[in-house]
C-alpha cells in the first residue's frame, strides 16, 4: 500500500513536472531590441488581427512576417475564414484588417454600418484564374469564352462530354473535368466570368476546395481540362499547360500572364483587397502596417514572391493617399464591377 | 466407414478454419500495409525537413524557411489547459455517477447524454464554443477558449475511462475502509482515488491524444493560421499543429507540401509518446488484487 502510494506521488509529480516545464517554456519571451526597421518611430507594440480571404492570405502572411522582422513588439495574426466569414467577424469589430478576394457585398455593407464599423477599402493585388489542360492535349491552345461556357454552363450537365463537342475540329476524345469546390471564391468568380452568373455551373465534374487536388487531376490525366488560382499554374508550368481565352471572340487570344492579368484583359481577372476599421489607423502600429502594406518596391517584390500579380507602382501610391484623406466606404458604386480599371476607381 | 467420414469432415472443418485464419490474415495485413504507405511516403517527403531547424523556427512564406514553433508550442499550451481543465471536471463526474448516485433518474439521464456526447460531431462543439466562449464570456479567439472547447469535446472520454477505473477499484476494499471508520469522502479520496489512479490517466492522455489531432472545433471558434510569436497567458491568440499542416499542403509551393510532411511526422511523433507516456505510467502503477 505505502509502496504504491509513493509510486502515485511520483507519478503525480512527474506530471506536475512536465507541466511546469511547459509553463515555462510559453512564458512570455522579453522581446529582443527593436532591429531598427523603423528608425524614425517610436518603438511600436500592439496586436493587430487579420482574417479573411485565403486568396489573400499568402500576401498578407508575408507582410506580417516582414513586417514583424522589423517590429519586434508588434504581433500579427493572420487567419483564413473566407471572404463572406471574414467580413462576418470585420462588420461585428473582431478583425481590423480584412483580406477580401472581392469587393464588399451590399449586405456586408449593411452589416458594417449597423455596428458603426467605418472602413477604408485598398486594392492590393490581382489574381487570376487559369484554365488548364494537360500538357499532352496538343488541339486546346486558345479558346473562346462562348467555348468555355458551352463546356461549364449548367445545361452541359451530362450533353457536352467529349472534346468534339466543344469545336468540330477537335478530336473525339471524352472530356473530363476538374473544377472549383463551391464555396470558394475562385468557383464565384469563374461561373460569374464565364457563365455569366455567379454559382451557376454544372456539377457532373471533379470539384476540390483544395487546389493541389485539381493540379494533380489536370496533369494525370491526358483527356482532362481544369481551373483554378493563376499561382497554381506558375507553380506547376512543367505539369500543365495553360489555355488561352479569348474573350471577346475577336481571334486575341490571351494567356494568365501578369500585364494581361494586371489590365484586365485576361478575361478571368480580378482585383484583390485589404479592407482596414477606420478607427484601427489611428492607432500608430496598424497605421504603419498599412503604409508597409502599399510601399510599392516592398509590395511589389513580397507579392511577386508568394505568386501573385502586385498592382502597378502608380496605384499603390493613389491608395495610400485614399488611406492619409481617410475616404470611407466602398469605390465599387453602382455600375462599378470587378472588371472596371482600378485606375478610374482609385484616383 | 464412420471414423474416416469423421476424419475428412474433421479435416474439412480443419481447413476451412485455416482458410479463416488467412482471410482475418489479410484483413489484418491489408490495414497496416495501408498504414505503412502512408508513413513511408510522407517519411520520404518530410524525413528531410524534420530537423531542429524547422522545430524552432516560426511560419515563413519561403517554404525553406518555414518552421513549426508557433504551432507545436501552441498545441502544447492548450493540451496542458485541456488536461487542468479536464481532468478535475471528469473526475468529478465519474466519483459522483459511481460513488453517489450510483442508481436512480437522474444518474441515468446524466449517463445517457455522456455517451450521446461521446458520439457528437466535434464541429458541434466548435459551434457552442464560438457561441459561448468566444462570444457570451467573451475570451475572443483566444487559448483559453481553444481549451475549453477541447475540454467539452473530450470530457465524455475522460468521464467514461475515469467511471470504468473507478468501478474496477474491488467493493471490498471500500468495505475495509468503512470498517476502519472511514468517511465516505475518506474513502474515495484515500481508498478509491488512488486505485483508480492509472486507469484515469490512461483515459485522460488518450483523451488528450484525440485533442491533439483535432482541428474541425478550432477552425470554427477561428484560431488563426498565420502566427509568428509565442503565446504569452491564456488569452493570446493561437494555432495548433493540424492547422498549420492543413495550411502548408493547400499551398501551391511543392516546398511547403514537404514541410506539412515533416509537421505530420512531428504529430506523429507527439502523439505515439504520448501514448507511450500513457502505456508506461499504467504499468508502472497498476496494482493487482
Amino acid at each position: 500500500m505505502g509502496m504504491n502510494k509513493t509510486n502515485i506521488r511520483h507519478g503525480a509529480a512527474a506530471i506536475m513536472g512536465v507541466l511546469s516545464l511547459v509553463a515555462a517554456a510559453c512564458a512570455p519571451t522579453t522581446p529582443p531590441p527593436s532591429s531598427g526597421g523603423n528608425p524614425s518611430q517610436v518603438k511600436l507594440s500592439g496586436l493587430i488581427k487579420v482574417d479573411g480571404s485565403s486568396t489573400v492570405f499568402p500576401i498578407t502572411e508575408a507582410m506580417a512576417e516582414e513586417f514583424q522582422k522589423a517590429n519586434r513588439g508588434v504581433k500579427v495574426t493572420v487567419g483564413i475564414s473566407g471572404t463572406g466569414g471574414g467580413f462576418q467577424k470585420f462588420c461585428s469589430g473582431d478583425t481590423d484588417l480584412q483580406n477580401a478576394s472581392r469587393a464588399i457585398s451590399k449586405t456586408e455593407q449593411e452589416a458594417c454600418a449597423k455596428n458603426n464599423i467605418g472602413y477604408i477599402e485598398m486594392p492590393v493585388g490581382y489574381d487570376g484564374i487559369a484554365v488548364v489542360v494537360n500538357p499532352k492535349n496538343t488541339f486546346a491552345t486558345c479558346l473562346t469564352v462562348a467555348e468555355l461556357k458551352k463546356i461549364w454552363e449548367p445545361e452541359a450537365q451530362a450533353k457536352v462530354t467529349n472534346w468534339k463537342q466543344v469545336r468540330g475540329a477537335f478530336p473525339d476524345v471524352p472530356l473530363k473535368l476538374y473544377g472549383a469546390g463551391s464555396d470558394s471564391g475562385t468557383f464565384d468568380y469563374f461561373t460569374l466570368g464565364i457563365n455569366g452568373k455567379e454559382k451557376a455551373s454544372r456539377g457532373d465534374y471533379t470539384p476540390s476546395e483544395d487546389d493541389n487536388v485539381l493540379v494533380q487531376g489536370v496533369s494525370g490525366d491526358r483527356n482532362a481540362m481544369g481551373y483554378f488560382g493563376a499561382a497554381y499554374y506558375e507553380e506547376n508550368k512543367s505539369k500543365l499547360k495553360a489555355v488561352q481565352i479569348d474573350s471577346k471572340g475577336d481571334g486575341k487570344c490571351l494567356g494568365p500572364e501578369e500585364k494581361m492579368i494586371q489590365d484586365f484583359s485576361y478575361h478571368l481577372s480580378r482585383p484583390v483587397f485589404l479592407y482596414a476599421k477606420a478607427t484601427m489607423l489611428g492607432r500608430p502600429e496598424v497605421k504603419e502596417f498599412v503604409k508597409f502594406y502599399l510601399e510599392s518596391e516592398n509590395a511589389t517584390k513580397l507579392i511577386k514572391e508568394v505568386g501573385m500579380v502586385p498592382l502597378t507602382a502608380s496605384l499603390y501610391g493613389a491608395v495610400q493617399k485614399r488611406v492619409d484623406a481617410k475616404t470611407l466606404g466602398t469605390a465599387y458604386l453602382e455600375g462599378a464591377t470587378a472588371k472596371t480599371p482600378l485606375a478610374d476607381l482609385f484616383k | 466407414m464412420s471414423i474416416s467420414r469423421q476424419e475428412r469432415n474433421l479435416a474439412g472443418r480443419r481447413r476451412g478454419d485455416r482458410i479463416f485464419g488467412f482471410v482475418g490474415l489479410g484483413a489484418t495485413v491489408l490495414g497496416l500495409l495501408v498504414l505503412v504507405v502512408l508513413i513511408v511516403d510522407v517519411a520520404k517527403d518530410g524525413l528531410p525537413n524534420l530537423n531542429w531547424e524547422f522545430i524552432t523556427s516560426f511560419p515563413s512564406r519561403r517554404p525553406g524557411q518555414a518552421g513549426i514553433l508557433s504551432a507545436l508550442v501552441g498545441s502544447i499550451y492548450m493540451l496542458s489547459l485541456v488536461a487542468l481543465i479536464a481532468l478535475p471536471l471528469g473526475v468529478g463526474a465519474a466519483i459522483f455517477l459511481e460513488e453517489y448516485e450510483k442508481r436512480g433518474w437522474l444518474a441515468s439521464l446524466i449517463q445517457i447524454n455522456i455517451q450521446n456526447l461521446a458520439g457528437v460531431p466535434s464541429v458541434v462543439y466548435g459551434l457552442l464554443g464560438l457561441g459561448l466562449f468566444v462570444r457570451l464570456l467573451g475570451f475572443e479567439r483566444s487559448l483559453l477558449s481553444g481549451a475549453l472547447t477541447m475540454a467539452l469535446l473530450v470530457l465524455p472520454i475522460v468521464i467514461i475511462a475515469a467511471q470504468e477505473a473507478i468501478k474496477a477499484v474491488p467493493p471490498s476494499l471500500r468495505e475495509a475502509a468503512y470498517a476502519l471508520g472511514a468517511t465516505k469522502w475518506q474513502m474515495i479520496w484515500h481508498v478509491v482515488l488512488p486505485s483508480a489512479f492509472p486507469g484515469i490517466l490512461t483515459g485522460v492522455i488518450l483523451a488528450l491524444s484525440r485533442a491533439i489531432g483535432e482541428s474541425a472545433p478550432l477552425i470554427t471558434i477561428g484560431a488563426l493560421t498565420f502566427i509568428a510569436f509565442l503565446p504569452d497567458g491564456p488569452f493570446s491568440p493561437f494555432t495548433v499543429l493540424p492547422i498549420q499542416i492543413f495550411n502548408w499542403v493547400s499551398r501551391p509551393q511543392a516546398g511547403f507540401h514537404d514541410r506539412a510532411a515533416a509537421g505530420i511526422l512531428l504529430l506523429l511523433a507527439v502523439l505515439l509518446s504520448m501514448n507511450a507516456i500513457a502505456v508506461y505510467l499504467r504499468n508502472k502503477l497498476q496494482r493487482k488484487w
